[in-house]
């Protein structure tokens, strides 16, 4: 646990890339085996389930740091962090230890085997012989929400540079449902091939957001467009018989949709298609709304299944016939992919995401602005002759989204952060007039950057007329501007209406108070764009 | 017995001396605690304030009229009979002592109960009635011993000095700049100064206090010239472009609030040091069961949360509203000079 506690320190001091790079790749030069294959589960988001509610956690720290509990749950959002507040109180550790990080590991894990008693007598035990910051790490590992300034992407850099091999292989191994229990480091890293495991996705290739127009990216004809399509971007994979379907996030999400158990009886073996998952009905689209019913379940009943079913609209292909088409042309993958999709019978839920034909810019201009209409976000552009790198990559692929939309509305309610952002008021609710009244219709946490959260919290410590539990009303006197990309009716708020990803776009110092946005604004938007 | 202090829009007040302490508003007549700025005001008629804190405030508040005092010398004001006491908090820092007809109350200002090797130790006093600020009253901040954090300081400053960067670390101009002067190794390189600083060294030093020797830094000083020093400048200065003159660099914040991991991160400085002037929750804690004081009054800090926990201790604790600041968590994010 020494070793890691180090390398936790060590990158969590710098913001830096190179020093935590060379932190890490030190880590997985020297550490015993069993602990690199952890610290790479770890990073990579496959942390040791949670096996203890924190309640426990709480009351159990509180006793032997010799406070009340109330003092405790005072501080904790001081603080911000519970695995901190907890390391942060207990008295100094009386024993000293150097157990490995694994060992830990299973200590956690065989929590849920032991009684209660049992349970708090390990957990105290753990304490008494960590460090401060060992004590935190462990408890994070209890707790859940590890969030440390190291990216997958910086991981996989530090072990390709260790184990002396490509970043994208590196990469590929690491994709998958693989845990430390069903492999081993030898396994995972160091052996020859990524495709061994039959369920194993490739990376997925990201794209830049164009921030200007599509002009200097040069001629037109070496450029292909499709629809930027709002679902949930989907690798579908048929191999030995079987399908599996991964979400750009590494969830297998093949029960979730079980719509494409018929793909294997279709798709030749050893296909793998990337595209985007929607709820689609009638030859359209539905509105996101209606898949997000969808992911939330791990089982789907019959209703919402007929209510919401969804298709993968295909626009690309990265294996054929067993092979890694991923070096191949765009123009030649794009062409398999439309001969293996026109195949299909109609009631295989995978369809081909068409070309948007044009020959100027000008034209594509005028295509992107059909966008909301059609339910899409924009449009994306493809180099011809790309071949599909892994990871975000500026150069051949890049997506072009419609502006958002924008709304002046008035912050009325305001919250503290968690984590980096504890003490900062980074979490407003917004309002919009009707009449005299100020009506709250969304809630937004991004878009200023640190020094406007600073001056914002600063304000709002002053402004603050009411509380209830951790949250501020404040006197209206700001306006923002709320960006968003879509909105759509609800029920459930007292304005009517939900927006789809909110987040200040500016701070409206130039403009009073009575010249926000009305809720007549909102309802006009909710006619033309819900 | 009769209250010896009262709590005033324009300070804490003692009706039997006439006199206030650390009054935030002009008054006739003026105790002081110590020189920072939330506590030592400008426009009092007269101030009366300990003779190692006198020449700081004479530095910053210019023309005043200002009486000292010797540590433990007791003065008859009115019908109250005053004496000051090491308080630790920064050079001169006191804690005020009030005995009226044998009720003793006791202002410490700011204070911290572990000896930084510079200001004079904190010196616990009996009493019956004591006013204590709780900037860092929650059980989440322990520090660590001055010798460890002094140890982290000097690896820092010895790998940045290694790399060939000028290590630049923000504290404020009175107290936490010396305290990170003393706690540094000279034999790791030249060490500067950034002027609002020297200018307090200065004073300190021709008062006997001692510290290591500075380069101060001037518009003319090749500061290029200087790869490996550590440079003491105030917070306002990090990031600056005072501090880009430097070249390459790394960066440092010394402060408490440097103990929270969110805090930390949030700064813009490569480095946190956890170090206060003002007294922990073990140190707060000690330092009001050792005055045997019934009656805590609790000044600035988390104040709702400490006086609850003073009354569940069978304390009889009361907030005071009162315009300190303490060791503000702001200043640590905007960098307001002197806030501690």
């Amino acid at each position: 646990m020494k070793r890691f506690a180090s390398l936790f320190t060590q990158v969590d001091q710098t913001t830096k890339t190179l020093p935590k790079v060379a932190a890490l790749k030190s880590y997985f030069e020297e550490a015993p085996e069993e602990d690199r294959l952890w610290c790479i589960a770890i990073f990579s988001g496959r942390r040791p389930k949670r096996t203890l509610t924190t309640p426990f956690l709480r009351g159990w720290a509180a006793e032997k740091a010799g406070i009340p509990l109330w003092l405790f749950e005072e501080a904790y959002p001081v603080v911000g962090d519970l695995a901190e507040t907890i390391a942060l109180v207990l008295p100094p550790a009386t024993r000293d230890s150097d157990q490995s990080l694994t060992h830990w590991i299973n200590v956690i894990r065989t929590l849920p085997t032991l009684e209660e008693e049992e349970r708090k007598a390990t957990v105290l035990d753990a304490w008494d012989q960590l460090d401060p910051i060992e004590r935190f790490i462990f408890n994070k590992l209890l707790t859940g929400g590890w969030r440390v300034g190291v990216s997958q992407k910086l991981m996989t850099r530090a072990l390709a540079q260790a184990t002396g091999q490509d970043e994208a292989v590196i990469t590929h191994k690491l994709m998958g449902n693989w845990t430390p229990d069903t492999t081993t480091y030898q396994q995972l890293i160091e052996a020859d091939d990524p495709t061994a495991d039959l369920s194993r996705p490739y990376p997925f290739y990201l794209a830049y957001q164009l921030e200007d127009g599509p002009e200097a990216l040069g001629t037109p004809s070496e450029w292909r467009a499709e629809r930027k399509w709002d679902g949930i971007r989907g690798q579908l994979i048929v191999r030995g018989g079987e399908h599996h379907l991964w979400s750009r996030g590494e969830d297998l999400m093949t029960d979730r949709f079980p719509e494409f158990t018929v793909t294997p009886d279709f798709l030749p073996d050893g296909t793998v298609i990337d595209g985007e998952v929607l709820a689609w009905a009638d030859g359209a689209p539905l509105s996101f709304n209606a898949l997000q019913k969808r992911i939330g379940r791990k089982t789907v009943p019959k209703k919402l299944l007929a209510e919401a079913p969804v298709i993968l609209k295909s626009y690309d292909l990265l294996e054929f016939d067993g092979e890694d088409w991923r070096d191949r042309p765009f123009d030649e993958r794009r062409a398999r992919l439309e001969a293996l999709v026109h195949e299909l019978p109609s009631e295989v839920p995978v369809k081909l995401s068409p070309l948007v034909a044009f020959e100027t810019w000008d034209a594509l201009t005028t295509e992107r602005e059909k966008s909301r209409d059609l339910n899409a976000e924009g449009v994306m552009l493809k180099r011809g002759d790309s071949p599909y790198l892994s990871g975000r990559k500026k150069g051949d692929w890049w997506k072009w989204k419609v502006d958002p939309l924008v709304i002046d509305a008035v912050m009325i309610y305001a919250q503290a952060g968690h984590g980096r952002r504890a003490n900062l008021f980074t979490d407003f609710t917004f309002a919009v007039w009707n009449g005299n009244d100020l009506v709250p219709f969304t809630k937004a946490y991004s878009g200023l950057t640190d020094a406007e959260f600073r001056e914002i919290t600063s304000w709002v410590r002053k402004n603050t007329q009411q509380r209830f539990g951790p949250v501020r009303q404040v006197t209206p006197h700001h306006v923002f501007e709320i960006a968003f990309e879509g909105i759509q009716e609800s029920p459930r708020h007292k304005s009517g209406v939900a927006l789809r990803f909110p987040r200040m776009s500016r701070w409206r110092k130039d403009k009073p108070l009575q010249e926000a946005n009305t809720l007549d604004d909102l309802n006009d938007m909710l006619r033309i764009y819900g | 017995m009769a209250d010896v202090l009262t709590f005033t829009d324009r300070g804490i007040y003692c009706a039997a001396g006439d006199f206030y302490v650390d009054p935030w508003k002009s008054v006739d007549r003026a105790l002081i605690t110590h020189g920072h700025a939330d506590h030592a005001r400008w426009g009092m008629g007269s101030y009366l304030a300990t003779e190692q804190a006198a020449p700081v405030m004479r530095m910053r508040l210019g023309d005043i009229q200002l009486d000292t005092i010797r540590y433990g010398e007791v003065r008859q004001i009115g019908s109250a009979s005053v004496s000051f006491h090491p308080a630790g908090h920064v050079p001169g820092s006191a804690q005020i002592r009030i005995d009226v007809g044998g009720e003793v109350w006791v202002v410490s200002g700011d204070y911290k109960v572990v000896s930084d090797g510079l200001s004079e130790p904190f010196e616990p006093v009996k009493c019956h009635a004591f006013i204590s600020e709780c900037t860092f009253g929650l059980p989440v901040f322990t520090w660590d011993s001055p010798k460890d954090v002094a140890a982290k300081l000097n690896t820092w400053w010895a790998i940045a000095a290694a790399e060939g960067k000028t290590a630049i670390v923000g504290a404020y101009s009175l107290g936490k700049a010396q305290r990170i002067l003393s706690s540094c190794d000279p034999s790791i390189g030249p060490i500067l100064t950034h002027a609002a600083i020297e200018n307090t060294n200065e004073v300190l030093r021709g008062q006997g206090y001692s510290l290591p020797d500075t380069v101060r830094v001037t518009a003319e000083t090749d500061r290029k010239a200087y790869r490996g020093a550590l440079v003491v400048a105030p917070p306002s200065a990090l990031g600056s472009a005072w501090a880009r003159k430097f070249g390459a660099t790394t960066t440092a914040f010394a402060s408490g609030w440097m103990a929270l991991r969110g805090v930390r991160r949030r700064r813009a400085a490569d480095r946190g040091f956890v170090m206060s002037d003002h007294a922990d929750w073990p140190g707060l804690n000690s330092a009001i069961a050792e005055t045997g004081a019934e009656r805590i009054f609790v000044t600035h800090g988390y104040t709702s949360v400490f006086r609850k926990w003073l009354e569940s201790q069978g304390y009889d604790a009361k907030i005071v509203e009162t315009d300190y600041d303490g060791e503000s968590l702001d200043a640590t994010d905007t960098s307001t000079e002197d806030a501690a």
